[in-house]
């Protein structure tokens, strides 16, 4: 296609409609971190009153409503666990759906349920199983549980469309060379498909993170922190909770972005190395 | 070896997919099944859960007015919902994939609609209160340009902020997938279409938009699912003022009535797999995956 071929117009109206969508995506986001440097006589809304960090210093004094550090430690615990079971679960499972195994249809569609069924019929199913079994609610069992039937669907969903592409010759070749099973998953197809990896690691941990609709029945007493937040924002007086919203924002987006760079890296390296492992994906 | 390994390889395979497996079984399926159960389950205030066959909590759902006015609305969010984030998601995903000529940029800008995805739900929600408030920077903005007299109370805590809150969230899940079914179609198929005098609005219509059914059926069950079900948007920019079924069935949670948010839970659920049996008819998905 020849480069000073003219745009249409159509290109115009879209790319403006795109701008327009992105800066309806992002700027409420913007606004409250922005407000979260209001002076300390700022309120809840425009106009800005001076500008300082006081509200996030009240961030680490003890606020009248709200348990923020509890509840952040137990979401950063729970999406750390559920990241970790979403990769090595999706994993494994991934490897299973090369071949066939009895029940693998009916596995596959349970998946798929998991996946679109209404948060709040998950979360009410779960409360009541633990209130029959007479079992405690608590943020590391039943919603861990309500998190990994929220996860585990798209880790699944990534790996079926990594080995859906995945060349067995490479495996027939470490095989050939007198690999064992275990060394062959271990040595040649974890590194290749470190990048998929990565990427259902990051749905993992920030879906688990973020999560609050299955989360709200299953949670027991201890809230996670999307709930305190829920909890917090019908009392919010001060800009403390937009601090809050600002600082766990930022953590996301640290997240992502590491994870987005990890990958952009092991691909430069492959690159660089000339390695074509990239090419059995 | 190899006949061994041939042997023991469906078992290895379940073995693969039990922690999976054992994962939906124990926190979906028997969850699910005890959702159908309970909802035919008596309780009282300091018994949560009486073992029982009655059919009162479906005769309460269904002979209250409240219900079919929630049902209603929760149904009328869910179309217009649904209108404005496939309208939305078609022109952006059109966009992406057949006006831009850099893969890099395609996915850049991809990248940029989904980053707010890995994001907290309940901070997007509450990031609106500060701009469509009373005091608000919209109302501010208005009342200052003359457009209005007084600030407008409908912007927050309104059917149109929960709305807004549900494209602000879920546009996102119609542009991947429709994305996805454009960058599958043939390209030669729209040369063809042009070559033969088609224009730029008739290649869309009769060539890209049938092509994209699977992706905009795709993203309809999922905007289906999250806005029927939802009440964490409801009640952050509903306020007080706005009922839907999740929220229904939330408040009823809240006051521990298992019972009778189970039988609500079961209408709703029945409602949506009759929604997503509609659209099943109108597009196979399973023959395009």
């Amino acid at each position: 296609m020849p480069t000073e071929e003219r745009r249409p117009p159509i290109f115009y109206a879209l790319a403006a409609l795109l701008g327009l969508f992105i800066v309806f995506l992002y700027g409420p986001i913007a606004t409250i971190v922005l407000l979260s440097f209001q002076g300390p006589e700022g309120g809840l809304v425009f106009p800005m009153n001076g500008v300082s960090l006081h509200w996030f210093g009240e961030l680490f004094r003890p606020q009248p409503i709200g348990d923020i550090w509890g509840s952040f430690n137990r979401s950063l615990g729970l999406g750390l666990i559920v990241m970790a079971c979403t990769v090595v679960f999706s994993f494994l499972a991934g490897l299973a759906f090369r071949r066939r195994f009895p029940g693998a249809t009916a596995l596959l569609y349970l998946a798929v349920a998991s996946l679109v069924m209404p948060s709040v019929v998950v979360s009410l199913g779960i409360g009541a199983l633990f209130e029959m079994l007479g079992i405690e609610r608590a943020w590391y069992s039943s919603a861990l549980g309500a998190h990994l039937t929220w996860t585990l669907p798209f880790g699944l969903l990534i790996m079926f469309a990594v080995f859906n592409r995945f060349s067995p010759s490479y495996e027939e070749a470490a095989r050939d060379l007198g690999a064992t099973g275990w060394q062959t998953v271990r040595h040649v197809v974890v590194p290749i498909i470190l990048p998929s990896l990565v990427g259902v690691a990051l749905f993992g941990f920030t879906l688990s993170y973020d999560e609050i609709a299955r989360t709200s029945q299953s949670v027991g007493a201890l809230n996670t922190l999307p709930l305190e937040l829920e909890a917090m924002q019908t009392n919010a007086t001060t800009p403390v909770i937009y601090a809050l919203g600002a600082m766990t924002t930022a953590l996301s987006l640290v997240v992502i972005s590491t994870s987005l760079i990890a990958v952009l890296l092991v691909r430069r390296q492959r690159a660089r190395l000339g390695t074509d492992a990239g090419q059995a994906v | 070896m190899q006949p061994l390994m041939n042997r023991l390889s469906p078992v290895v395979a379940c073995l693969q997919a039990l922690p999976l497996a054992a994962v939906f079984l124990a926190f979906f399926a028997v969850p699910i099944a005890l959702v159908v159960v309970v909802s035919f389950f008596d309780y009282e205030t300091y018994r949560l859960l009486i073992p029982a066959f009655t059919l009162d909590n479906y005769r309460e759902v269904f002979s209250e007015s409240v219900t079919y006015q929630t049902y209603l609305i929760t149904i009328e969010f869910c179309a217009v919902t649904w209108a404005i984030t496939a309208t939305l998601g078609f022109l952006i995903a059109y966009f992406l994939a057949f006006q831009l000529r850099s893969r890099t940029t395609q996915l850049v800008l991809l990248l940029v609609c989904s980053i707010p995805f890995w994001t907290s739900i309940v901070i997007r929600m509450i990031a609106w209160i500060p701009l469509l408030g009373r005091n608000g920077l919209v109302n501010r903005l208005l009342v200052e340009l003359g457009l209005v007299a007084a600030p407008q109370e409908w912007l927050l805590y309104s059917n149109f902020a929960v709305v807004l809150g549900y494209a602000h969230l879920y546009t996102l899940t119609m542009i991947v997938p429709i994305f996805n079914s454009m960058v599958r179609i043939d390209r030669s198929l729209i040369e063809a279409a042009v070559d033969a005098g088609a224009n730029t609005w008739q290649v869309i219509r009769t060539v890209i938009l049938p092509l994209s059914k699977t992706g905009i059926a795709i993203g309809s069950i999922f905007v289906i699912a999250m806005v029927m079900g939802d009440f964490v948007t409801v009640d952050v920019l509903g306020g007080g003022q706005v009922a839907s079924v999740g929220k229904q069935i939330a408040t009823q949670l809240s006051y521990l009535q298992f019972p009778p948010a189970a039988a609500n839970a079961m209408v709703l659920l029945v409602a949506v797999i009759v929604m997503i049996a509609l659209l099943m008819r109108a597009v196979d998905i399973r023959k395009e995956l």
